[in-house]
């Protein structure tokens, strides 16, 4: 198993966010974690990541515990995050904030051939790479934050919310995007609410309610469950 | 007032201009970085000046060695303020770091009366720098041209650092998230400290060459400077470097011929600094240079 969290607790100031979360995931595979909104899917990720002390539990990546990992050192370790809402650098350039993804790295040739193919990817970026990053469009930052992401060469790379505000024909674009890096060999971890979209590329998904895991299955099996398609596919929803 | 006076008054103008752009730079780029006012930026200045003054006088090293080996010392203090009195208030709210920016000041103020003395001294200026030069109808000072030449050839450099290095595209990063900066790899603490040693060091060179003008250095030396600049820094745009050196050059520029075309205002000269200052707040509160980028969502 490349990551193991086991029966994580983390609570802000007495309000439990998560209360025994228990989540694996496989190398070379896509692992989804749905749920609404205040379900607890943000702060798994950031308590992987370190930005959140959890209260209790254990996350392992490849046997090796992250609690005393820092935040700047994870990345050495081959895990990334694409952070919710983009967050990419405004007042630098494109280029720029695709090469800060490749801050750590040494491998000049290497990061080169990176950025080809990350070019590749997204050719948008490559059209506006001089251009300042706070003056794309909001699925163009999409891109560029996962775009910068991939340039730290991930071997598991974490999604928060990725589909948040974006236009139906980006989602599917970056979706498209995700499962082709997912078959160069990254894993990926993706977290959204958009569970249908999150569910068919996934081969394993986890439902996420109120900080407790409620389901847990292939990404086929969820979207056919009719507990799944009530609450967060709308299929039973008829006016 | 004829031509020669007036370039007379402009050349002096330039170069009050340029101490101030330099010390300017340290409160821009801090801000920049942690969104602090750092207010013993002043007293590091100051700090800067006697670091020098024992170099030359007590062990009596050759001037040019005592310059360098005083901006890296006072660079070391910078360091030393930040992670003594701002680091350890990182997750702080922000008027406990403005309250501890303060204290730090007071507190380098009063170690200088103490270590130093309260009296003050006369700063030895190597003759290199006191020839006076002649240039068709007006004498100046070596020093006055010197000072803005360091000057800008030291924001070339400084440009250079921030927009085509690598630990320069971290220090941008840094300035706007340090959240997404960590999760690049990037270590925030110690690019924090970069910062803090690079703009202790232009105070430095302030520093030393306002002695070099001023000669006469006290432990209270660097408060209406320290104030001054903090005021270019504003008036340019704080966050932004060269909006910091332009706002030195407006207000040293300013200030000089305030005087010289309205003398009976000399005593307001301090005061005009401020009314500048409330004059660009009401009207340009972001600065002349201020940060205009949109970021959507």
């Amino acid at each position: 198993m490349m990551l193991k969290i086991e029966d994580l607790i983390v609570s802000y100031g007495g309000i439990e966010a998560l209360k025994g979360v228990s989540i694996e995931v496989e190398e070379g595979k896509i692992i989804t974690l749905v749920g609404a909104n205040g379900a607890g899917k943000s702060t798994t990720l950031r308590s992987i990541v370190g930005l959140v002390k959890p209260k209790s539990g254990k996350i392992i990546f490849e046997d090796k515990n992250l609690q005393n990992v820092k935040t700047q050192d994870l990345i050495k370790m081959g895990i990334t995050l694409v952070p919710e809402g983009r967050r990419v650098f405004p007042n630098l350039s494109v280029l720029e904030n695709l090469k800060l993804g490749a801050f750590v790295r040494k491998d000049e040739a290497n990061i080169k051939s990176d950025l080809e193919w990350v070019y590749s990817l997204f050719p948008r970026l490559k059209e506006r790479t001089w251009q300042l990053a706070g003056t794309l469009s909001g699925g163009e930052q999409q891109m560029l934050a996962v775009g910068r992401a991939l340039m730290s060469r991930p071997r598991l790379m974490m999604m928060d919310e990725p589909s948040l505000g974006l236009a139906p024909l980006i989602v599917k674009e970056i979706f498209r995007i995700i499962k082709e890096v997912n078959k160069k060999g990254v894993t990926i971890l993706l977290i959204e609410q958009n569970a249908n979209a999150a569910l068919h590329i996934a081969d394993t998904g986890y439902v996420l309610e109120t900080g407790n895991i409620a389901l847990k299955g292939t990404g086929k099996e969820l979207l056919s469950n009719d507990d799944v398609k009530k609450a967060y596919l709308g299929d039973s929803v008829h006016l | 007032m004829t031509l020669d006076v007036f370039l007379q008054h402009i050349t002096n103008g330039i170069s009050l201009g340029s101490l101030y752009a330099l010390i300017a730079i340290g409160y821009t780029m801090v801000y920049g970085i942690l969104r602090l006012i750092n207010f013993a930026h002043g007293d590091i200045f100051m700090m800067a000046t006697y670091f020098a003054f024992y170099g030359v006088v007590i062990f009596s090293l050759p001037w040019y060695f005592v310059f360098v080996f005083a901006i890296i010392l006072t660079g070391i203090l910078g360091i030393i303020v930040e992670k003594t009195a701002y680091k350890t208030l990182r997750d702080a709210p922000k008027i406990s770091i403005l309250i501890s920016a303060i204290g730090a000041s007071y507190l380098l103020e009063n170690l200088a009366v103490v270590i130093f003395g309260g009296r003050p001294k006369a700063f030895p200026t190597p003759d290199l720098f006191n020839k006076v030069v002649q240039v068709g109808n007006i004498s100046v000072q070596r020093l006055t041209f010197i000072i803005p030449v360091v000057t800008v050839a030291l924001l070339f450099m400084l440009l250079y650092l921030i927009n085509k290095t690598k630990s320069g595209m971290a220090m941008r990063a840094v300035s706007k998230d340090h959240e997404t900066a960590r999760l690049m790899g990037v270590d925030v603490d110690k690019t924090i400290s970069f910062t803090f040693f690079i703009g202790s060091m232009l105070a430095a060179v302030g520093g030393i060459m306002w002695a070099l003008k001023f000669p006469q250095i006290q432990p209270l030396m660097g408060v209406i400077p320290g104030l001054k600049c903090f005021i270019a820094a504003v008036i340019g745009g704080i966050g932004n470097v060269t909006g910091a050196v332009v706002g030195g050059f407006i207000l040293g520029i300013g200030e000089i011929m305030l005087v010289a075309l309205l003398p009976s205002l000399t005593g307001y000269r301090d005061a005009f600094a401020f009314i500048l200052l409330i004059v660009i707040l009401i009207f340009k509160p972001t600065g002349i240079m201020g940060e205009k980028i949109s970021e959507k969502v």
